[in-house]
């Protein structure tokens, strides 16, 4: 049966989702933080399912955290690590797509460079799809587990001052909380240069500060991003250093949040790129560990949903992938 | 091979539309051999000839065939995308009787020799006519001009160096310069490729899907520069497919302080915008990308105010393989020959366009354009005609198109204008096997 709170067969991106949808799947993934702080963290929910990590781009977290999500819950989980040295990427995104679909698996999570590579593969494939970041498109389970971790902090997510910094050119994650927390009714503000946070985000309901201490005033979270140098083509920055002065996280920025900042990070890190060591490893204030607590209670929420979803509508599929490849 | 001489055919009750001279009057045709003999209004009214083959148009409109100054052959070197026998049906069946190839072949058409294998390959088969442009410069790489006073001799109507940008300032002025002592015709991709690494065009769409954009300024750049190099050497100069607002005006303004200048537009560009892209459909995935609504809108108004000179259906044949891929690793590209009646003619439905001057820009002025013996109804004349029902709606289907490759960007649009028959040098070659 088809989850009435949550009527999705996949879960491509946050784009589309609408509130109702987002707090159900908080709502389940808050009963599961507790469920792995016990001491018992296993359950049968997702006994005799089959779940793949599709990863064509290196991740351990994601695909650590995606595997224990699966593996908490009863699943038999694969991991394929893909390599994308080849050059017909997408060749192989549907070839390996269409190959595992007729071994049955019930969902499958797809990491991939490409912007809208998991769209692509879920036009193939009759299991559930869950996007694990696909290019510069959406990075759906990330954004959900942000949000938890906002949530179970701040109580609410409605009203709350977002500010959200560095790389949101490039940056799946921010694309992902942009469109929950808008849909959420949080303020959102992006910040950084205008060669990484070009001003047609404008149209998607944030405001954009190129300079960080004006953005950063009055935030009650503050989530920083990765510099992802191995996306750049071209001069984006003249150098790490000069970013490291306007748009790092330290101290004295951060003195211009509300002083109940948290400060979140998606990781990885580079330390003394876009953030001070001081800042993201100050207890009080900074809950990047907590966020890859809640990663895996996110993620535990969303293959049980989708697995579930999927009973109804499988046996009445034809096998997508014979046609058109 | 020979191919049978027709003999006398007369085109009877049929609407006769002529661009070049506004004749827009129920009549008749007649043809012998391959050329137009007579047409007038009223023919046949009394009668047919004795001994002519009557072809009984039945009210429907009888144009010059279309000519199609913009498409990707793919022979040789491509031939699993499109060859010329398969693209001769696609133009057939779109009533395109005359088509003109770009050079990015391989090998490349750079010297004579490729020049004459076009030729004849394509005379073997005598579907549309064939023409092809020839190199700009050698190998398409934009350093050292091609030998294009010979090419020229050899047959190329003009010289382009096809989805490349000539993009180097001081060889874009040569070019022009040399070009011009011989009168000859050079056409742009107006793209600045240093600007143009995206995939679609910038802004609101590319920016949520998180695809990298293309500028519309890429392309303005481009034009306003070469602006300057055709003031400052009298080169001919032709912008292929326009696709925004600045553009037709920066043409407006070049035509108007008297610079020998010229432009088209493509149908994917005045029929549909960006938001075609929806959820990374790679058919949509077009050089110059897809643009805004405004742009859109200025490209119609282009067309109707004469700026926009000609349509040409930038027929970019991309078969599975290198269109069933994630948006960033697909090629650009869309098909064309077969829509670009309907699309166009969409415009007179809309009211945007009179019938005749729609024709126009797919008929005489690409013919004069490139000085093709085309695009026109005059005694004399080869008899290349499209009979047509303007208002005939149907739905574009890419697998039932007969391109070899199915890349339509109208691919499940509804259209109206359908092709009743095609003529070549007065043999019909659409519907097939009709004689």
């Amino acid at each position: 049966m088809t989850d009435a709170a949550f009527p999705h067969r996949h879960l491509l991106g946050i784009q589309g989702l609408h509130p109702p949808d987002i707090q159900h799947l908080l709502d389940l993934a808050d009963g599961h933080v507790d469920q792995c702080r016990g001491a018992d963290k296993a359950s049968d929910a997702m006994a005799g399912r089959t779940v793949i990590n599709l990863f064509f781009e290196n991740s351990t977290r994601t695909r650590t955290s995606f595997e224990l999500a699966a593996k908490r819950q009863g699943a038999e989980v694969i991991n394929m690590q893909v390599s994308t040295s080849s050059v017909a990427k997408g060749e192989t995104l549907i070839d390996t797509a269409v190959t595992l679909n007729a071994m049955h698996p019930d969902v499958l999570v797809v990491r991939h460079p490409e912007s809208g590579a998991a769209k692509l593969l879920a036009e193939k494939v009759n299991c559930a799809v869950v996007n694990g970041g696909d290019g510069g498109h959406e990075h759906p389970t990330q954004a959900l587990l942000d949000a938890l971790t906002i949530r179970r902090r701040k109580g609410r997510l409605d009203g709350l001052r977002v500010a959200i910094c560095g790389d949101v050119l490039h940056s799946r994650v921010a694309r992902s909380n942009i469109h929950l927390l808008t849909t959420m009714g949080t303020q959102v503000r992006l910040i950084g240069p205008r060669t990484l946070v070009p001003r047609s985000f404008e149209a998607m309901g944030v405001e954009v500060f190129t300079n960080m201490r004006e953005g950063l005033t009055d935030c009650d979270i503050v989530m920083m991003l990765r510099l992802q140098t191995e996306r750049m083509r071209g001069n984006f920055i003249p150098s790490v250093r000069e970013y490291f002065r306007f748009y790092g996280l330290d101290r004295d920025k951060l003195s211009r949040a509300r002083p109940d900042a948290l400060i979140m990070h998606p990781g990885p890190m580079n330390r003394g790129v876009e953030i001070d060591s001081d800042v993201a490893d100050d207890f009080e204030r900074s809950v990047i560990r907590e966020q890859v607590e809640m990663g895996v209670a996110v993620r535990m929420a969303v293959l049980r949903l989708l697995a579930g979803n999927l009973d109804h509508t499988r046996r009445n599929q034809p096998f997508a992938g014979a046609g058109g490849v | 091979m020979a191919l049978d001489v027709p003999g006398r055919v007369a085109y009877a009750n049929a609407r006769l539309l002529d661009p070049a001279t506004g004749l827009d009057a129920m009549g008749g045709l007649l043809t012998e051999g391959e050329h137009i003999v007579h047409l007038a209004p009223g023919l046949f009214a009394d009668g047919t000839p004795v001994g002519a083959r009557v072809v009984d148009c039945g009210g429907a409109c009888l144009a010059p065939g279309l000519v199609d100054i913009r498409t990707q052959l793919r022979e040789p070197g491509q031939e699993h995308k499109e060859s010329f026998k398969s693209a001769g049906r696609a133009a057939a069946a779109g009533g395109v009787t005359s088509m003109v190839g770009l050079p990015n072949t391989n090998p490349v058409i750079d010297d004579e020799a490729a020049v004459e294998f076009v030729a004849r390959r394509a005379r073997l088969i005598g579907l549309a006519k064939v023409f092809t442009y020839a190199a700009a410069t050698k190998g398409l790489e934009g350093r050292e001009l091609a030998e294009i006073g010979l090419l020229h001799q050899a047959g190329a109507v003009a010289f382009t160096d096809g989805v490349k940008a000539i993009a180097d300032a001081q060889v874009m002025r040569r070019l022009l310069a040399y070009a011009a002592s011989h009168d000859l015709l050079v056409i742009q991709h107006p793209q600045e490729p240093s600007l143009a690494t995206g995939v679609m065009n910038s802004g609101e769409t590319a920016t949520r899907l998180g695809l990298g954009g293309i500028p519309r300024e890429a392309e303005i750049i481009m034009l306003e520069r070469d602006m300057r190099l055709v003031a400052m050497t009298g080169g001919r100069y032709h912008a292929a497919h326009i696709s925004t607002e600045d553009s037709v005006e920066i043409i407006r303004k070049a035509k108007a302080a008297g610079l020998p200048v010229t432009c088209d537009t493509a149908p994917f560009y005045f029929a549909l915008n960006e938001l075609e892209v929806g959820d990374y459909r790679t058919f949509a995935k077009l050089s110059p990308p897809l643009r805004s609504e405004s742009d859109r809108q200025a490209i119609v108004d282009g067309l109707a105010d004469g700026t926009i000179d000609v349509i040409a259906s930038d027929h970019c044949p991309q078969d599975q393989d290198t269109k069933r891929l994630p948006f960033n690793l697909a090629e650009f590209g869309g098909i064309g020959l077969e829509t670009l009646l309907p699309v166009t003619l969409r415009l007179v439905h809309e009211g945007r366009l009179p019938l005749l001057k729609a024709l126009d820009r797919i008929t005489r002025a690409p013919a004069d354009l490139l000085g093709l013996e085309a695009g026109r109804l005059r005694t004399g004349a080869p008899a290349d005609l499209v009979i047509f029902d303007p208002e005939a709606p149907w739905k574009v289907v890419g697998d039932t198109m007969r391109s070899k490759s199915k890349n339509s960007p109208f691919d499940g649009h509804l259209v109206q204008g359908k092709v009743i028959r095609t003529v070549v040098d007065g043999r019909t070659v659409f519907p097939e096997g009709a004689g």
